[in-house]
């Protein structure tokens, strides 16, 4: 096994502890007094962890020159969208067992569950095209598509900006994160015209 | 005014306490061990330990009041003091439980303020002592849409009033939280404008379901559920309940309260549960009772309509939320 291959497990199966845990408290009683809301943080902190970290690959590659953390990105946000389905269907099923009407009307009314809504439709094409076959299908306009993933970062954080009632010092951190990470995007765009405006 | 009466409920009957202590018996022996210290790594571990901790005390004399909710299912002891906002303790649930343990709750003073006949501070003991102590059977419904059943030990705040004698031009009572930051962590965080205050109308105060709780399950208040007194109002969202209480002023004007302070548009003085008037961010038509899977329907005044609603004739809810 090659050092990276390594690597690789064993981020993929760091990235299995969140749910494990979730089983775990599940089997030993240990998730608080209110464990359907529970759940629903967890398992959206979660998604939105691997969303940042998913951000964090091309930077990390650009600024390091390690050019093989590449083959972590799809991964990782696989991983991102694999909680947030656990986070919506912990919605859908335990929150409002499956109550259409309410969710219906919780989307289009509240504005933190349409941003969660949106960011979630975002992160379904991302899913649906991360194949290889798909990835040399769409050539160019891959690369385009998934520049939806910035969008999504920005309305998960500000989702989860809006369900805090009054203490955001944990929001803050992702969107410091969010903020960091796209200003990279934004500088490497403009780096290049600024120097061909000289 | 309708008071309905109900028929005593013993939550010895209903919550199987016995069942509660034996199972932490079990839990702290042969098989603690490895249970505990898997349990001390969870969310919940930590309330646990933090609840063990305080050293409980039965409260003597407790009455039972026929002003107690009967037929509801009381929640057990572990979820009411372990999954708390309290946030001068800290904003997540379990915070409370983890971070109030050595909260020092005797000596205490309240200090009585404003438009009253014998302003200045009493000591908590002589504060409670002229009442006896009732155990009242309250729902509490939490403005974030959860719910449970709690039996609370505590004494009519209308007889409180009543004895404090306040000015016949006082209209409202404020009530303002310890602000102590070396106690209280969360206090270092400017998460609310500190202290911690609420208020309610004259006629909400002196209401028979109006009470200010020293204890719950029979035994003195624990820390993280705001001793050593709390306000109790069960009509109104919990957060109006008031802990901790250092100072009760009486006053002609309608108070600010800590919530309102805050986010005017999504919280305001009365505060009562309602479920036709949302909060902008949730829906307050249903409610999570703990412990129960499926949602339940909000009531209005959280039940207590036949009793309360009539302080409210001719009051626009919507606009008076
Ligand atoms: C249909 C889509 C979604 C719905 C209906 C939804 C709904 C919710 C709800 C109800 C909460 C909990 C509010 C509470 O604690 O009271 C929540 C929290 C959260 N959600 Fe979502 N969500 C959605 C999608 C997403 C997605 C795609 C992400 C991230 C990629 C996400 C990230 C979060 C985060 C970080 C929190 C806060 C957790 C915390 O309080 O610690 N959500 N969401």
């Amino acid at each position: 096994m090659t050092r990276f291959t390594v690597i690789r497990w064993t981020i993929f199966a760091a990235a299995l502890v969140p749910a494990a845990a979730l089983v775990y408290w599940l089997f030993t009683g240990n998730l608080t007094a209110n464990p359907i809301d529970f759940i629903t943080d967890w398992t959206g902190t979660t998604a939105l962890v691997f969303l940042v970290l998913s951000l964090t690959v091309t930077p990390l590659r650009r600024l390091t020159g390690w050019n093989e953390v590449i083959k972590l990105r799809r991964m990782l946000g696989l991983f991102a969208f694999f909680y947030a389905c656990l986070h919506v269907s912990t919605w859908m099923v335990l929150d409002w067992f499956f109550d259409i009407a309410s969710m219906a009307s919780d989307v289009v009314k509240r504005p933190f569950i349409t941003l969660g809504m949106t960011t979630f439709l975002l992160l379904v094409p991302l899913a649906l095209t991360s194949t290889a076959g798909m990835i040399r299908r769409l050539g160019r306009r891959w690369t385009q598509l998934h520049r939806l993933v910035y969008l999504a970062a920005i309305t998960a954080t500000i989702h989860f900006w809006w369900v805090v009632k009054a203490d955001v010092r944990e929001p803050r951190w992702y969107a410091l994160a969010v903020v960091i990470l796209l200003t990279f995007r934004v500088w490497w765009v403009w780096k290049p015209r600024l120097h061909s405006v000289h | 005014m309708l008071l309905r009466k109900a028929p005593d409920v013993r939550y010895s009957e209903i919550t199987p306490r016995e069942l509660y202590l034996r199972r932490r018996e079990f839990l702290q022996g042969a098989a603690g061990v490895a249970v505990g210290a898997a349990a001390a790594l969870s969310p919940l571990g930590v309330a646990r330990a933090g609840a063990q901790a305080q050293g409980r005390a039965k409260l003597p004399n407790v009455k039972k009041s026929p002003l107690s909710t009967a037929g509801e299912k009381i929640n057990s002891y572990e979820d009411i003091t372990g999954y708390n906002n309290f946030y001068e303790f800290g904003t997540d649930k379990d915070d409370p439980a983890r971070n109030a343990q050595k909260f020092v709750t005797r000596p205490w003073t309240i200090n009585v303020e404003g438009l009253v006949k014998t302003p200045g501070p009493i000591d908590i003991d002589s504060f409670i002592k002229p009442h006896a102590l009732e155990e009242r059977v309250y729902r509490m419904r939490c403005v974030e849409a959860w719910s449970m059943v709690i039996p609370w030990v505590g004494i009519p705040l209308g007889d409180v009033i009543k004895r404090l004698a306040p000015l016949p031009t006082a209209k409202y009572v404020e009530f303002f939280t310890l602000n102590d930051s070396k106690q209280m962590p969360g206090l270092r965080v400017p998460v609310l404008d500190w202290p911690y205050r609420e208020g309610l109308r004259m006629d909400e105060a002196m209401h028979p379901l109006s009470i200010l709780a020293v204890g719950l399950y029979g035994e003195v208040l624990p820390n993280q559920n705001g001793a050593p007194i709390r306000l109790v109002v069960p009509w109104k969202y919990g957060f109006k309940g008031i802990k901790s209480i250092v100072r009760i002023r009486f006053t002609d004007k309608q108070p600010r309260t800590s919530w309102d302070l805050s986010n005017p548009r999504e919280y305001g003085f009365y505060a009562n549960v309602n479920p036709s008037v949302d909060h902008p961010r949730w829906s307050q038509g249903s409610e999570r009772r703990l412990g129960e899977f499926f949602r339940r329907k909000t009531l209005m005044f959280n039940g207590y309509g036949d009793q309360v609603a009539s302080l409210y004739t001719g009051l626009d809810l919507r606009r008076n939320y």
